[in-house]
């Protein structure tokens, strides 16, 4: 049997009564006391406290930011030559069909590109940017750091008791921070839908850092089971499963993330793997689409039931990539993909749940509105 | 008198019929029940047949018949409430009632002792 990582924090998710699991190589807290509903509906309501260690966490360097920055874009369709100081963004690691091997967040922190990508996907991420970066560019890898995430409408106020300037900061800002005498790097950004931190912390001192956070309140500790509630309900893709090597961007709904500089007609079009592909689709549109789904009955509708135009006959259409509850919408909710005809919200397919076909809209996403703090 | 199955069901005699729900144990490990599903009154079931479905927020799990017999009743207050599950497992949230051809089959089944030792 493989052994499994621990976390840093995992004493104190234990000593919380967390039910441990394995997910990516770590055992990891998928609840705890209180349940997934409860620590989900918290989120939205107050601030959750999520470790996210296990992720990993880059910083790349060249002989001054361009440099780094214009490596990088041989590998992420993304503007990050022109990303600001101190500003993050959402990046996606394409592979030569068009697909995605990775999607990321990066930000600009002058004499560095910071990096932060799935777990699942680390090490061979750094194998790819090993493989593929000039020589010029350093790629370390933080093995020393903790990753938490603080999310929710009381974030701001939870955070500011530790130290006022991070309410200063809106969506995407990126500052080094000190909380709890802890040199951390903090973005406001998450991955739930609602307004939070992301917050690298030294290892050594993410102990006291939780704890100081978890005293507040409003705070608690939140499991992998609502971190993936959470983010079903806000329309975000989960890598493995909404993403990966066989779909496009473009299909993806991902094209926001791909600024006009780096698409035909830009100053820096292409240059990535994959290009080709993906620049026809998003002059010409994909064949498929990712959509939001919502059964019409009780019943979820989870990753791969099958989807269907017509009651009765005929082929799949297309499929579920993820799907489950959603405890703030209060029902079944999905995400999957269909053919860019029957993408339309509205639009009525049938799931096969258990032998029986089922009916299912097209839904638009996310499920819930956003709070970023724009 | 309760009766205990190993996939975590309670087995209650109420006249010539059996009550079947699952137990506090089965609905803690399963966390907040958001869908139930349940037989149509009618069926004909054997042992071991999947009869209902129960889902949690992550998961899908179901329960199976604990004997041959037939469902006679069912409880679709669960199918509006399915958090009522997790709220009385024991008592308000009993699954389906069925008849059954022999009730000493019962004896085969254990008791809340046995099921405690079992959970541990």
């Amino acid at each position: 049997m493989t052994d499994l990582n621990s976390l840093p924090l995992d004493g104190l998710h234990r000593e919380l009564g967390a039910k441990m699991v394995p997910f990516a190589g770590y055992e990891m807290p998928v609840q705890y006391a209180a349940g997934v509903m409860q620590e989900h509906l918290h989120t939205r309501s107050a601030a959750g406290l999520f470790d996210v260690s296990h992720m990993g966490q880059v910083i790349l360097r060249g002989a001054d930011y361009a440099a780094a920055a214009l490596a990088l874009e041989t590998l992420v369709p993304v503007n990050i030559a022109g990303l600001g100081l101190n500003r993050q963004r959402y990046g996606i690691f394409t592979n030569d069909q068009g697909g995605i091997l990775d999607d990321l967040m990066l930000a600009n922190r002058g004499d560095h590109l910071f990096v932060v990508v799935n777990a699942a996907c680390k090490d061979a991420d750094i194998a790819h940017l090993r493989a593929n970066l000039p020589a010029e560019i350093t790629i370390e890898v933080i093995e020393d750091r903790a990753l938490l995430a603080l999310q929710g409408p009381a974030s701001e106020a939870a955070l500011a008791r530790l130290n006022p300037a991070v309410a200063d900061m809106k969506f995407m800002d990126v500052a080094t921070v000190d909380l709890c005498g802890a040199q951390c790097w903090v973005s406001r950004s998450g991955y739930t839908g609602e307004d939070g931190y992301e917050i690298s912390v030294p290892a050594p001192q993410a102990e006291e850092l939780a704890r100081m956070l978890l005293a507040d309140d409003s705070v608690m500790p939140i499991g992998l089971g609502a971190r993936d509630s959470l983010r079903l309900e806000g329309g975000l893709c989960l890598y493995g499963h909404d993403i990966d090597t066989g779909t496009t961007p473009v299909e993806a709904g991902l094209t926001w993330a791909i600024q006009k500089i780096r698409r035909t007609g830009g100053a820096r079009a292409g240059g990535f793997p994959g290009a080709d592909r993906i620049l026809t689709e998003l002059d010409k549109g994909a064949l498929r689409s990712r959509v939001g789904l919502r059964p019409e009955g009780r019943a979820p509708m989870r990753e791969g039931v099958q989807l269907f135009a017509d009651a009765d006959g005929g082929d799949p259409v297309g499929h579920v990539t993820s799907g489950g509850f959603g405890p703030s919408v209060g029902g079944p909710v999905a995400m999957g993909y269909v053919p860019a005809d029957l993408s339309a919200p509205g639009t009525l397919l049938y799931g096969e749940v258990r032998g029986k076909r089922l009916p299912v809209q097209v839904a638009a996403l996310p499920f819930i509105p956003a709070n970023f703090k724009r | 008198m309760i009766k205990y199955t190993e996939e975590h069901e309670w087995l209650r005699v109420d006249g010539d019929l059996v009550i079947v729900g699952i137990t506090e144990h089965a609905s803690t490990q399963l966390g907040d029940v958001v869908f139930v599903e349940l037989p149509e009154i009618g069926t004909i079931v054997a042992a071991g047949d999947e009869v209902a479905v129960i889902e949690s927020v992550k998961a899908a799990s179901d329960i199976s018949a604990p004997l041959d017999g037939e469902i006679v009743e069912v409880n679709e207050a669960l199918v509006d409430e399915p958090g009522k599950v997790n709220q009385d497992p024991m008592g308000e949230a009993w699954f389906f009632k069925m008849k059954i051809d022999d009730m000493s089959a019962l004896d085969a089944f254990m008791t809340e002792d046995a099921y405690n030792d079992l959970i541990g």
